[in-house]
């Protein structure tokens, strides 16, 4: 176990400055340990020419004390669903297998730009459709906190940013990109035992990611501890003119209170009962009170809050999300890039071959359904529909959010993150895609369909000693509250992310 | 109401088993696509010159690259609230943007984004002047159903040697207005005559170059017969109709071809023809699909488009204000036209040529404000028929023809004050296009063309005229005064076009009285 890990991006940097550590030799160290725990499968492609060779800037910066930002000389990974320039940009999925994007996602360019040194990419279920990191062309990313990773017995990561999740728990970098359309970080960081930020839509450019629901994609962000989320956040975060969807206020940057300092008398916790639902395990339900409790204990006023057409958003998010991804698809013919297969008869052909031959059955598909959804015969009972129904489910958020004369806004919703621990591969993979998705984005989608910011963070470990979470949302650009009561609740569990790392070190 | 008529002629004339043969009224629809001036595409950063070499004028967005997202430009929209408000339309206080999916190579995303739910802008109105060649001029009027901005296209280049398929990528993502006008039209001439009218304003907002040839207009025709009193029939649609004469030709085609064959017992089938400029006819074009279902989806990476529709707002960072370009919008070419009629006396013919040429209506507004006494009448005679006719007559583009306006005024001058006939004034139009720095007056004494009113030699030549043309000069004193212009002509000759007409004719005429 190397010492530096348990530090946080603060205090890494105060190390780097004072000489403790070097960006090089943590860079290399992390390099070493991807190769070593290449059983998890975290990474699509490690990148360590060009990390080392950020890693060497960054150790001169320091030498001559002008680190560039925050991150000078913090690894990161990023999800191979966002476009990283010289580096492979692939979904996981045979369509971009070779393509190497001209141009880096503004999330990259920002890190980059704060000193982050990239370590590589991080693997995903094939173009973020899925729950579990078990549909790619690299095969399933496994979790650290399996009982047993050589066995054909150990637990998904969850997904689709898998990788991320994977990377950060493993301490393999601090911090990792991932996306989160349904809850693609927070499900994966739940299983993992880590934090997963899903920012308010807008707060974060998604320009360079490539899209599966552009009206719910956000850039999320996974690391070990809410105030490295913040230092993440902080470096990403605020309008981009390349992505007119992006929230144009100029953001502030976020500084989170001391933990001692923060007085939660004043603050509101809402339980909203419809997430105490079918499938959810009584070791959840469990962690869930306790937490409640926590809260209640320190001054905090918890009510329980209705959010009424939650149950709704499963289908919604299905509907919403087919369509998109059979209109996100439609560029995928082999002509400007991506895999073009060796039928040229027509074009027509060309097409069909490239596309039969690039995609999963997962992406195929979801294609065709949501071309169907779309037909204009279909359009307005399906379509439509489920846009109104989004906003039902929307307006449940606003409505706890906002005072009304018969009852009190709450500040924050407290609720599970997923219904069990970590499942195991082989149940997982008896599922559809189509029930596994419907199952574990339950608490996680509805956040998406109105646009909140939400975090999950692991809080104890079950039984089978895998990591359980809960999530917090709040409402639009409240990140600044929100970070700040996972932060209390992160201080008072004592949830330790690396020990599964610790343990599978002593195993071996 | 047509079988109203029928009932009661049958009522009053129950003899006339026939009923009275109804018309055939024809119907036309246009839909025009206009390029949107402007330095960058619609939602990329990359240029839009025409010609550029391929595939060099595509940014990544252009080519679908994954991640990339489309970034309105503002000054498309812009243009696209000019031109709506110069048509009278209603700009609406939010739009939207829609995804229009087929697969085409040259669609690289595989979807165009247009604007299907929430235009831009509705319910316009056009007016415009139709030229009939032969008929009067009268005014025509159409609805604008619908103003939208959209994205255009690549190009496929088809290889049939090598069997190959080419795409270039310049023109995607082009910015384009597609107006959609009502079938309010009956003939070509209507046709042509609005086009030319869109024209005419668009150049003048600035928002199109309307140049056809390079694409940057393209009209799509909608045409039907139906018999009077009937509901509408089935239409064709022409398309890839590449220039104003073009749209009156292929329409009065179209709709000949559709009289012709429902004549003959045939049924006219709803499908997509394309103009043979050369053979002069439309062609049936080999149908895409049967039913196209393009699933149109809201673009869900563009925010709705709001436009501030306050009167007297102006316009900020984020937010267009409709007012504010309407104060931007030039006189139109109707108001122009009212204007010279108006003000110069013009009849409706001569201010409708002088509108739809720009260049001659510069020509005209500077000349008469510099030659004070001239009447107008002279200058646009002068214009159109002289200036006009000899750049027709050379398939010259009268906005390509080097002769500068003070050169112009020099001859009218000249014209003016009988230094010079119009024969000469003729004869100078083409010496200053092949030189058109040279100064008038020194081409006049140059080429001797300065007209003679010396009366004693201008009598010579009247009188070795009646000797050449005896026979005229004998019709004329029998009372066929016609005969003059033979032997006025004969003059024209003998003096070499140089005698002074008027002065020609009174000396004839006294001498022809004399002589009797």
């Amino acid at each position: 176990m190397r010492g530096h890990m348990k530090l946080g991006i603060k205090q890494l940097t105060a190390g780097y400055i004072n000489g403790q550590f070097s960006p090089k030799a943590v860079t290399e160290q992390a390099l070493k340990d991807a190769k070593n725990l290449k059983t998890l499968n975290a990474f699509a492609c490690l990148a360590p020419e060009q990390a080392l060779q950020q890693a060497e800037d960054s150790t001169e910066r320091y030498a001559q004390q002008k680190p560039i930002g925050g991150l000078d000389g913090i690894t990161i990974a990023i999800k191979d669903n966002f476009c990283t320039s010289n580096l492979p940009t692939t979904c996981a999925s045979r369509m971009l297998k070779d393509f190497v994007p001209p141009y880096d996602a503004t999330v990259a360019d920002r890190l980059r730009a704060a000193g982050a040194i990239l370590l590589g990419k991080t693997n995903m279920d094939q173009f973020a459709m899925g729950a579990g990191t078990v549909d790619s062309i690299y095969g399933p990313t496994k979790n650290i906190w399996s009982e047993d990773l050589s066995q054909d017995n150990w637990r998904i990561a969850g997904g689709s940013s898998g990788g991320s999740a994977s990377a950060v728990a493993a301490g393999l970098c601090y911090a990792a990109i991932g996306s989160d359309t349904g809850g693609s970080t927070r499900n994966p960081a739940s299983y993992c035992g880590v934090i997963g930020l899903k920012p308010t839509y807008g707060l974060c450019s998604r320009h360079g990611l490539i899209p599966l629901v552009n009206s719910m994609d956000v850039p999320g962000i996974v690391t070990r501890s809410i105030s490295d989320s913040v230092e993440i956040l902080n470096a990403v975060a605020g309008p981009d003119h390349l992505d007119s969807t992006t929230i144009q206020k100029s953001f502030k940057r976020l500084q989170l209170p001391e933990v001692d300092q923060i007085d939660l008398r004043s603050l509101r916790i809402g339980i909203p009962k419809e997430y105490h639902c079918e499938g959810l395990t009584a070791e959840v339900l469990e962690t869930w009170t306790k937490v409640a409790d926590l809260l209640e204990c320190a001054g905090a006023h918890v009510q329980q809050v209705s959010l009424p057409n939650t149950a709704s958003s499963i289908f919604v998010y299905s509907i919403l999300n087919q369509c998109e991804v059979a209109s996100n698809m439609a560029r995928y013919d082999g002509i400007e890039y991506g895999h073009r297969s060796e039928d040229e008869r027509s074009t027509e052909q060309l097409y069909a071959q490239s596309r039969a031959e690039g995609f999963n059955q997962v992406v195929k598909t979801r294609i065709l359904t949501g071309n169907f959804l779309l037909l204009r015969k279909n359009y307005e009972h399906y379509f439509e529909k489920a846009l109104r129904v989004r906003r039902l489910i929307a307006d449940d958020f606003a409505k706890v959010f906002k005072p009304s004369a018969t009852e009190h806004k709450v500040d924050i919703l407290l609720t599970p993150t997923t219904l069990s621990d970590a499942p195991l591969y082989k149940d997982f993979a008896s599922l559809s895609n189509r029930d596994q998705c419907a199952v574990q984005d339950f608490c996680t989608q509805p956040a998406n369909m109105a646009g909140i910011p939400a975090v999950s963070l692991p809080v104890r470990l079950s039984k089978a000693g895998l990591p359980l979470s809960l999530q917090l949302m709040s409402n639009h650009l409240n990140e600044q509250l929100l970070l700040t009561v996972a932060r209390w609740i992160e201080a008072q569990v004592e949830f330790d992310c690396l020990e599964s790392l610790e343990k599978h070190v002593a195993r071996d | 109401m047509g079988s109203y008529v029928i009932v009661r002629r049958l009522a009053t004339q129950p003899k006339l088993a026939k009923a009275p043969k109804r018309k055939w009224k024809s119907v036309v629809g246009l839909e025009v696509h206009a390029q949107i001036a402007s330095a960058s595409k619609l939602f990329s950063g990359s240029g839009t010159a025409f010609g550029a070499p391929l595939n060099t004028a595509v940014a990544y967005f252009d080519a679908s690259i994954p991640g990339t997202l489309p970034v309105l430009n503002r000054k498309c929209v812009e243009s696209g609230i000019k031109t709506a408000l110069a048509l009278g339309c209603r700009v609406n206080e939010v739009s939207m943007f829609d995804r229009k999916h087929y697969f085409y190579a040259d669609l690289p995303n595989g979807y165009q984004i247009t604007q299907q739910r929430a235009a831009l802008a509705n319910s316009g109105l056009m007016t415009f002047p139709v030229i009939t060649p032969g008929k009067k001029v009268y005014y025509k009027s159409v609805n604008l159903l619908q103003l939208q901005l959209e994205q255009d296209s690549g190009k496929s280049l088809h290889d049939e040697h090598l069997k190959r398929s080419l795409v270039d990528l310049n023109r995607a993502g082009l910015p384009l207005m597609e107006l959609v006008f009502a079938p309010d039209l009956e003939t070509g001439e209507e046709a042509a005559s609005l086009v030319k009218e869109l024209m005419l304003i668009l150049k003048r907002l600035q928002t199109c170059s309307c140049k056809m040839e390079e694409g940057a207009m393209r009209v799509d025709a909608n045409i039907s017969i139906h018999k009077e009193g009937d509901p509408f029939g089935v239409r064709t649609e022409v398309k890839n109709i590449g220039s104003v004469r073009s749209i009156s030709q292929a329409i009065s085609y179209e709709i000949n071809r559709q009289l012709e064959l429902v004549a003959e017992g045939g049924v006219v089938t709803n499908e997509t023809r394309s103009w043979d400029a050369e053979n002069r006819r439309t062609i049936a074009m080999r149908d895409k699909e049967v039913l196209q279902d393009y699933r149109f989806m809201p673009e869900p990476n563009l925010p709705p488009l709001h436009v501030n529709l306050k009167p007297g707002s102006s316009s900020t960072n984020d937010l267009i204000s409709v007012a504010a370009l309407s104060k931007e919008i030039p006189e139109l070419p109707e108001h122009t036209r009212q204007r010279l009629m108006e003000h110069y006396k013009l009849n409706a013919e001569t201010a409708i040529i002088l509108v739809n040429e720009p260049v001659l209506l510069d020509h005209f507004v500077n000349i008469t404000k510099s030659l004070v006494g001239v009447p107008t009448k002279l200058v646009t005679n002068f214009l159109i028929n002289d200036l006009l006719t000899y750049c027709n007559k050379l398939s010259l583009d009268i906005e390509d023809c080097a002769i500068s306006a003070s050169a112009l005024k020099d001859v009218l001058k000249s014209l003016h004050a009988e230094q010079i006939n119009l024969q000469a004034a003729r004869q100078l139009i083409q010496l200053l296009h092949n030189n058109p720095t040279s100064d008038v007056s020194q081409l006049i004494g140059e080429h001797n063309l300065e007209q003679i009113c010396d009366m004693s030699t201008i009598e010579a030549y009247c009188q070795q005229a009646m000797v050449n043309q005896p026979k005229a000069v004998q019709q004329y004193q029998k009372g066929k005064s016609k005969a003059l212009f033979a032997i006025v002509g004969e003059v024209a000759k003998l003096s070499a076009q140089k005698a002074n007409m008027k002065l020609v004719v009174n000396c004839l005429e006294k001498l022809l009285k004399t002589q009797k």
